[in-house]
Parts: structure tokens; C-alpha cells; sequence
């Protein structure tokens, strides 16, 4: 069962009339509606093309929270090979809205980091849909830690809302975990490369997001507010989430020419959520291109380039 | 007729005042309600005598009252792109930073200078959360910049007063990526083995909670200033339950390990001199406000620090 967003509604119904028949057909052996049934089907993909080419910021925002699209435990499943989680900040909890540990990227051992939203009812719920809290960032430090300790390179797929907004994080210093983990990024001398695979929201995000690399899916988004919450502040009206997405040009494209991002990875026709194993291949063939560009590179220098990124962000403008 | 009184007239006041003349000699504590007569308030640093509730006070009144004579100069900040993203929402940007300059008549959201306190060179940086309730956008990323750069020039000890209500939203992903700008100048200063002390005013929230004012070797803040990462409304909507009373001020961050001090703006600068000597291994300071007896003579011409 395919979940349409808002501006699909003309795709539902090609699609719809085109399993319909389909369906007819199943009942009845007689009719054949093949023909029939492969033209709507050239139709949707025509519309399908059409309709993803030039996404709108808002819908690109839609399309980046799909529930169907690949999570980060896809692409830990099926990009890398023993993995082992890695559970704690060895002072309060685990945080299981991120997953991390050690595994093995085309053999090559690795950290991999990132935060999962969860894909059904139960797991987002006890993934608390990806929002982390200060014991994950915690975590997070702890992961990287080792990583440089052990001379592995860093891999994190970013995926989230934002840090959680609850009374124990903030309790237990939601702002400084992020603020170590965002410090932690910027001092490992392994190269680090992040992903954004879906919503890379703000604090919560950039705290994994301070990579040597930084790759980006076709439709992903990587902001300091969410379109709503800026809408909010803004224009007063939350409503106004259209406007505030334009304006803060949060897309892939935008986010390249202000060379905030590296690469953008391209999604398959129709977004990551409808062919996710393309997707999902195609992050592993940047993750495995970007990782051999740090082949034999001094570790002092990995570091103090990827502090001279950060630093010289912001001379280029749109 | 409401209108004409609530609107029009401070209009025209508004016009005709000067932000260095107070148009009403008194004014009211907003916490007690006491009447304050405006030279006890500037002497008191805008603290209420009465309740010691901590009102603002600009930035450039926050230098005079810690550097020694309340003499300072400040350190240049490089200009960054104006809007860089064009960002459009019902007020165009740059109208909104000419708004802030104009009533501020500030340049922008933070405010760098040097000079001495209790005789130990210093480079202070404050934030100004008149301006743009603060909001960290590249200048004030270029400011923490330069701030460490000066401090390890002089071989100094940055001092970082905080004051926002988070990122600029109007320079969109560049005001995020001042986390770790402002991480790599901060771990600058530490890195030469100086200090780095961040004192939160009220209120400091989001981003610049997250990121270089929660990274200082020591922290302190000013009594009951509101500090977070997330604001108290949108955790009631999160988690939907009343918020204890005081949560998120500064004394229940002390109480929660996130602060080393919570200190009264009016001892704020006898704590930092005597914190300053302690870190960077001097005597212990000759109390007063005489210049040392080697003498300061050098103080610079348009060292200024204007009232």
C-alpha cells in the first residue's frame, strides 16, 4: 500500500484506477486489461517524473518525512556487514533514538552512527521518533571517541526532528551534550562523514552533522527551524510553512551552492521512499567514493581542514 | 482615543527621544514594583536594589562596569554578507537590521573589546539582546572569531557574555552553522591554554546554549536568567504537564550541574578579576581601582567607553 502525500492526490488516482483493473482482471481470467493497465502505468510514471522534478521546498520538507522512506536502520542493514551496537553514555541511559557501534563498510571496519525515527507505531515510540536526548549526544561522543582512538573513520546518517524538547533533557543538559558532540565532531582526527538521509533539524542535527563530508539526499532537508516553526515566529502562522520553507532555503540544491553541503546523492524517480534499495545503494556508493578520498591522509590534517571548513562558512552567498 | 495614547504619542516621543536621555526620570522595577530613580538604577547596573531582580543593560554599559576605570577599547569586527540567502519573509531583512541599528544604535548583535580587569588583560565579548533578541547570525559568529583570535594574539583570557533567543532565522543553515564556527574559535582559545569563561545573562536559549556558551571552563550566570536549549512552551506542549516553578533559571542549572556559580551583576567583575588571577596563576589582586604601580600609561587615545 503506497502512502500518497498531499500533492500526489493525482498520482493516487492513476495508480488506484490502475490496480483497480488489475484487480478486476485477478477476479476475472477472461478480461484483459494489460494494455489498458500499462497505460495508466506510463501515465503515472510520467506524472511520477514530472511532479518530483522540480520539487517545492515544502514538498521536498513532505517528501523528506515520508514514513516509507528508508531509515537509518535500512541503511545500517543493508550497507554494512557486523554490525555491532554499542549501547550507553556510562552515566545515566542508552538513548535508542540513536543507533551506533562498530561495522564494516566494503570490509573496511568503521563507526557508524545515526539516528533512527523507528517505522511502525511500537519502534517510533520506543525510538522516540528520532529525537534525541542528552545521554544519545553523550553517546555520540563516546562512539567518536573510540573511533579516533582506533583510527576508524566516522560515518553518521542524519534523520531527525531535532534534539528532544522534554523536562529531564533539558534537566540533564540537553544544550551541553549537544555543544560536546558538535565539539567532538570538530577535534577526531578520523574522517567524518555525514548523510543527511531525511530531516536534518537543526541543533539536534548539526551536533552529527560537522563532517569533513557532508552528502545530502536529492530530497532531504537540513535546516535551523522547521518551515512550521519558523512560520510561527515569522509570519505568526504556523500555516504559512510554504513561505517559510522557500525562505530558508533548506533544499539539497540551495544548501550546495552555499557550499554548506558537498555532494547530493540523487534519489530515484518518485523520491527515496518509492524504490528505496536504489537509494539506499546510492548512499553506499558516495559513503564508499568519499571515504577513499581520505586514503593516506595525516590525521592532524583531517582535523584541522575539517575545523578550516566550518570556519570559512558562510563567504558564499546565494 | 486609545489609540491616539498608546500609539501615536509614543510614536512621536519615539522620534523625538534620544536613547541617551531618559525621557522619565524614574522607572519600575518590572519584577517588584518598586520606583527607581534612574541614577540608583545605572549605579546598581540595572538591578533592582530593592528585589536585586537583574534588568538589561546594553552592552557597552556591561564593559564600562567591569573593565578597570571603565576604560576599553573595542576590537573590529569583520562584516559579513549582507542576506545572504535573500531571505523574504513579511519584513525584508536587511529593513530589520536597519530597524535594530537604528534603535540600538548598535552595529550589530555582539559586541567585542579589551582592556584590563583587576590589572589582568582581558577580551570580553557581550552579546546584545536588544539586537535582534541577539540572534547569532554570521556577525556574531565573525565576533566570537575574533574575539579568540585577539585573546590569543594578546595572550589573553576571553570572557563570553550570552544573551539570545537562538539562531537568526533569517540567515537560515549560515546561523546553524555558527554551532561549530563558534566551537572551532572557542577551542582556539582553549587550545593556547587560556581561559575561556562564559557568564549566561537572561535569557540565553537554543543554538548559542548549544554550542559555545555551554563550552567554557567555568560557568557562571546571573541570578534567575532563563537558560535553555528548548523554551519552557514548547516543552509544556511537548510533554504536557506544568513546568516546576524557577525550571530553567539559573539556579536550578546550578542545582542541576550545569553552572559552577550564579553571581549578582554588581560583583560580577571583583568574581572575574578574582577568578582570572586563580586560572592564570597571578597574586592575588591589590584591591581599588588604582592603575598598577608599573603604570598603564599607554592607554590608547580613543579608548572609549561612552555612557
Amino acid at each position: 500500500m503506497q502512502n500518497y502525500l498531499d500533492f500526489e492526490k493525482g498520482l493516487a488516482e492513476i495508480e488506484g484506477k490502475a490496480e483497480e483493473l488489475r484487480a478486476l482482471a485477478r477476479q476475472d481470467p477472461e478480461m484483459d486489461v494489460e494494455e489498458e493497465a500499462a497505460a495508466l502505468d506510463k501515465k503515472a510514471q510520467a506524472l511520477l517524473s514530472d511532479l518530483y522534478r522540480d520539487l517545492t521546498p515544502w514538498r521536498k520538507a513532505q517528501v523528506a518525512r515520508h514514513p516509507s522512506r528508508p531509515h537509518c536502520k535500512d541503511y545500517i542493514e543493508a550497507l554494512f556487514t557486523e554490525y555491532t551496537p554499542l549501547a550507553g553514555d556510562r552515566n545515566f541511559a542508552d538513548d535508542p533514538a540513536v543507533m551506533g557501534g562498530l561495522a564494516r563498510l566494503n570490509d573496511r571496519p568503521v563507526v557508524v552512527i545515526g539516528q533512527e525515527k523507528g517505522n511502525d507505531t511500537a519502534s517510533r515510540i520506543a525510538r522516540n521518533f528520532g529525537m534525541m536526548r542528552p545521554e544519545g549526544y553523550r553517546k555520540v561522543v563516546r562512539l567518536m571517541d573510540l573511533a579516533d582512538r582506533f583510527n576508524l573513520p566516522v560515518i553518521t546518517l542524519v534523520d531527525t526532528q531535532g534534539a528532544y524538547p522534554g523536562k529531564g533533557a533539558e534537566e540533564r543538559g540537553q544544550s551541553e551534550a549537544i555543544a560536546r558532540s558538535t565539539e567532538k565532531c570538530l577535534s577526531i582526527r578520523v574522517p567524518l562523514i555525514s548523510v543527511i538521509i531525511g530531516e536534518g533539524m537543526s541543533g539536534g542535527a548539526i551536533a552529527l552533522t560537522t563532517g569533513n563530508k557532508v552528502a545530502m539526499l536529492e530530497h532531504a532537508i537540513y535546516t535551523v527551524i522547521s518551515p512550521e516553526g519558523c512560520a510561527s515566529i515569522l509570519w505568526k502562522n504556523a500555516e504559512k510553512m510554504r513561505e517559510a520553507a522557500e525562505a530558508l532555503r533548506l533544499t539539497a540544491q540551495n544548501l550546495r551552492q552555499l557550499r554548506v553541503i558537498d555532494r547530493i546523492i540523487d534519489e530515484p524517480i518518485g523520491g527515496a521512499q518509492r524504490n528505496p534499495d536504489a537509494a539506499i545503494a546510492a548512499v553506499g556508493r558516495t559513503l564508499t567514493a568519499l571515504l577513499a578520498e581520505f586514503d593516506g591522509k595525516d590525521r592532524d590534517e583531517i582535523r584541522s581542514d575539517r575545523r578550516k571548513k566550518f570556519l570559512e562558512m558562510g563567504a558564499v552567498a546565494l | 482615543m486609545s489609540w491616539i495614547s498608546n500609539f501615536t504619542r509614543p510614536m512621536i516621543n519615539s522620534l523625538f527621544s534620544r536613547r541617551e536621555v531618559p525621557e522619565n526620570l524614574w522607572s519600575k522595577c518590572d519584577n517588584c514594583g518598586t520606583m527607581l530613580f534612574h541614577r540608583e538604577l545605572s549605579d546598581a547596573l540595572y538591578t533592582c536594589p530593592t528585589c536585586d531582580h537583574h534588568m538589561f543593560i546594553t552592552p557597552r554599559e556591561r564593559l564600562k562596569s567591569l573593565f578597570d576605570l571603565g576604560i576599553f577599547t573595542t576590537v573590529s569586527v569583520p562584516d559579513p554578507i549582507v542576506d545572504p540567502l535573500h531571505f523574504k519573509d513579511q519584513k525584508p531583512y536587511p529593513k530589520r537590521l536597519a530597524d535594530a541599528r537604528k534603535t540600538t544604535s548598535e552595529h550589530e548583535a555582539m559586541l567585542v573589546a579589551e582592556g584590563n580587569i583587576g590589572e589582568v588583560k582581558a577580551v570580553v565579548a557581550v552579546q546584545d539582546f536588544s539586537f535582534m533578541a541577539g540572534s547569532m547570525g554570521m556577525y556574531v559568529g565573525n565576533a566570537i572569531i575574533a574575539a579568540a583570535q585577539r585573546a590569543v594574539e594578546l595572550r589573553a583570557p576571553l570572557i563570553l557574555f550570552s544573551a539570545a533567543g537562538g539562531a537568526r532565522m533569517q540567515e537560515g543553515i549560515l546561523s546553524l552553522m555558527q554551532m561549530p564556527r563558534t566551537t572551532v574559535a572557542v577551542d582556539m582559545v582553549k587550545e593556547a591554554g587560556l581561559p575561556y569563561i562564559v557568564v549566561l545573562t537572561h535569557p540565553t536559549t537554543g543554538g548559542v546554549t548549544a554550542s559555545y556558551a555551554m563550552l567554557g571552563d567555568v560557568h557562571i550566570a546571573e541570578p534567575n536568567a532563563l537558560i535553555c536549549f528548548a523554551g519552557p512552551r514548547v516543552i509544556e506542549q511537548t510533554i504536557r504537564e506544568k513546568l516546576p516553578e524557577g525550571f530553567q533559571r539559573s539556579e536550578y542549572l546550578l542545582d542541576h550541574g550545569m553552572l559552577d556559580r550564579v553571581v549578582h551583576r554588581t560583583q560580577m567583575r571583583d568574581e572575574l578579576a578574582t577568578l582570572l588571577r586563580l586560572l592564570l596563576n597571578e597574586r592575588p589582586r591589590s584591591h581599588g581601582d588604582l592603575p598598577s604601580p608599573e603604570g598603564e600609561a599607554s592607554v590608547p587615545a580613543e579608548a572609549t567607553g561612552t555612557a
